[in-house]
């Protein structure tokens, strides 16, 4: 049971909102101590462990082309862009997107990520499209925003596993032949569409009663101040 | 010589190197010194990563959090374009504007598909050529690039380095034994003479492990040899390829509502500037739950052929 430490620093400091670098170095202290481990043997495996992982922290290489891209109007062209397309919704334009990014998973296509589409593209575009040209508000502009973020998360998670040689597909198949069992990797990928339609049915509705929330939402924030639109 | 991702990481250094030196140059950053010592240290685990020993680089990576949790590391001031100026550029560009950002991970993809570089190499690449091809068409220097680039990392902060944090701890529980610990607990309290409970164990055991480790891929090994094979595939005969495949959805319905998962939760958050970090992993729960739940189902009806 002791073991569990280092969870529940992580539950308690999260909770507590102490910064999440603190409490995962705290986290992994604790639980590198109950597990016999000395101090220098505790900092060698933080390091090594962080130095193995920094392929996860490769898209910085991506922020000068976004930058410069929004220094000569990339967000007010999807602005534009998306007002002069009849029937875009936020909620439309997400779903739209988590379509695009499950297909393509499905057939081995990573095409995708919060850097590379989310921050420039669809995030702008769904903010243009709730605004219709007013100013939001930065409590609603962050409602989109998160929603926005879903639509990559889903299209993600519940497409890549349809693809045959999927590295989750192969994961699983690794544990299995390692206690014995072996397993298809044809028919993981069919087993994996059930879930793939069901998050694309739960999207659709989220996607559009958050179309419906943003406009009732406008229309009161409109209401409250019929002098000059929305403030910011 | 072949590109590597080494080269890759040297690349992500040395551009680190470049927004620590533009930090400390920047007259109206609060926190300049903090910040800039932040993304230099960071860059110094991307170009000497391998060289310094490990014990070195813990110490550094400490640093960094008591630096972040300190609150010694803030947004400065970057040169912006006014909104007008924008506008003007936007209707001047039009739709072309979008066109370095989409090469990025086109080139990524077919590097991935057609060469034997990989992926990530391939993001290193395209990023490369999306850069020049946004310089050549916007004529802008590398000044206000670099600025740019540093006003969106800064934007990000410390949330940038947490997956990496994430995952020494994950390898710290890992060799801690946590994992036994918790499938443990759970097939002690599961009923294993009900095929339904033996279901929603493992499906529910690989959502909170997920939750815990940060990563479906970590809990999988640890949940399917401790609840999975032993209650669901070797007690109750479900077909393993179905029940793994339904487990591991199970696990990405846990990725989507923990802060462990940064690089897909937190890091988002910050990259979109969003005030609530966690507010992406509040917009992903009420769709998370309802498809766990019908995952444990799914598993229930369909993994078992032949047994029902």
């Amino acid at each position: 049971m002791i073991k569990l430490i280092g969870v529940v620093i992580v539950v308690l400091g999260l909770a507590f909102r102490f910064n999440p670098l603190l409490v995962v170095i705290v986290a992994g202290f604790a639980t590198g101590l109950v597990s016999g481990m000395n101090f220098i043997d505790i900092l060698d495996v933080i390091g090594k462990a962080f130095v193995t992982n920094r392929y996860m922290s490769l898209f910085i290489l991506l922020l000068p082309v976004i930058g410069i891209l929004e220094r000569h109007g990339l967000r007010e062209q999807a602005e534009r862009f998306i007002l002069n397309l009849k029937g875009a919704t936020a909620g439309r334009i997400m779903l739209l997107y988590m379509l695009f990014r499950q297909i393509t998973g499905a057939l081995g296509m990573q095409l995708g990520g919060h850097p590379s589409f989310i921050r420039p593209i669809v995030a702008p575009m769904a903010e243009a499209a709730v605004a219709q040209g007013r100013t939001l508000p930065q409590s609603i502009l962050d409602e989109i925003r998160g929603m926005a973020a879903t639509s990559e998360n889903y299209g993600n998670f519940f497409g890549q596993l349809m693809f045959i040689a999927a590295g989750g597909l192969l994961l699983i198949k690794g544990v299995m032949e390692q206690t014995g069992y072996t397993v298809d990797l044809i028919t993981m990928a069919l087993y994996a569409i059930p879930t793939g339609v069901v998050a694309v049915i739960l999207a659709s509705i989220r996607y559009a009663l958050f179309d419906r929330k943003m406009a009732i939402k406008l229309k009161q924030a409109v209401e409250s101040n019929s002098g000059g639109g929305v403030s910011q | 010589m072949t590109i590597t991702l080494d080269h890759m990481y040297y690349l992500t250094g040395l551009l680190l190197f470049v927004f620590s030196a533009y930090t400390i140059f920047d007259k109206n950053h609060k926190t300049k010194w903090g910040t800039a010592l932040f993304w230099a240290l960071y860059g110094v685990t991307f170009v000497w990563g391998k060289e310094i020993p490990g014990p070195i680089v813990g110490g550094m990576v400490v640093v960094m959090a008591i630096i972040a949790s300190m609150k010694l590391i803030g947004i400065g001031s970057y040169g912006e374009a006014s909104k007008e100026s924008k506008i003007t550029e936007a209707v001047k560009y039009g739709n072309w504007l979008f066109i370095p950002t989409l090469v990025v991970p086109i080139i990524t993809f077919l590097i991935a598909k057609f060469t034997a570089l990989g992926a990530l190499v391939g993001l290193g690449i395209g990023s490369v050529a999306g850069f020049v091809l946004a310089l050549l068409m916007t004529k802008e220097t590398m000044s206000s690039a670099s600025n740019e680039g540093r006003r969106l990392l800064d934007a990000i902060g410390w949330a940038a380095i947490l997956s990496q944090f994430l995952a020494a701890l994950g390898f710290l529980f890992d060799k801690a034994g946590v994992g036994k610990v918790v499938a443990d607990m759970v097939s002690s309290i599961v009923p294993t003479e009900s095929m339904l409970a033996s279901v929603v164990a493992y499906c529910v055991g690989m959502a909170l492990f997920t939750m815990i480790m940060g990563n479906a891929f970590a809990a999988f090994a640890v949940i399917t040899t401790g609840i999975g094979i032993p209650l669901v595939v070797k007690l109750h005969g479900a077909d393993p390829a179905i029940a793994g495949v339904i487990a591991m959805l199970s696990g990405y319905c846990g990725t989507l509502m923990t802060p462990m998962a940064a690089n897909f939760n937190v890091v988002p958050a910050a990259l979109l500037e969003m005030k609530d970090k966690n507010g992406v992993i509040k917009a992903q729960i009420v769709t998370a739950l309802p498809i766990l739940l019908i995952n444990i189902f799914l598993m229930y009806y369909l993994a078992f052929p032949g047994v029902k």
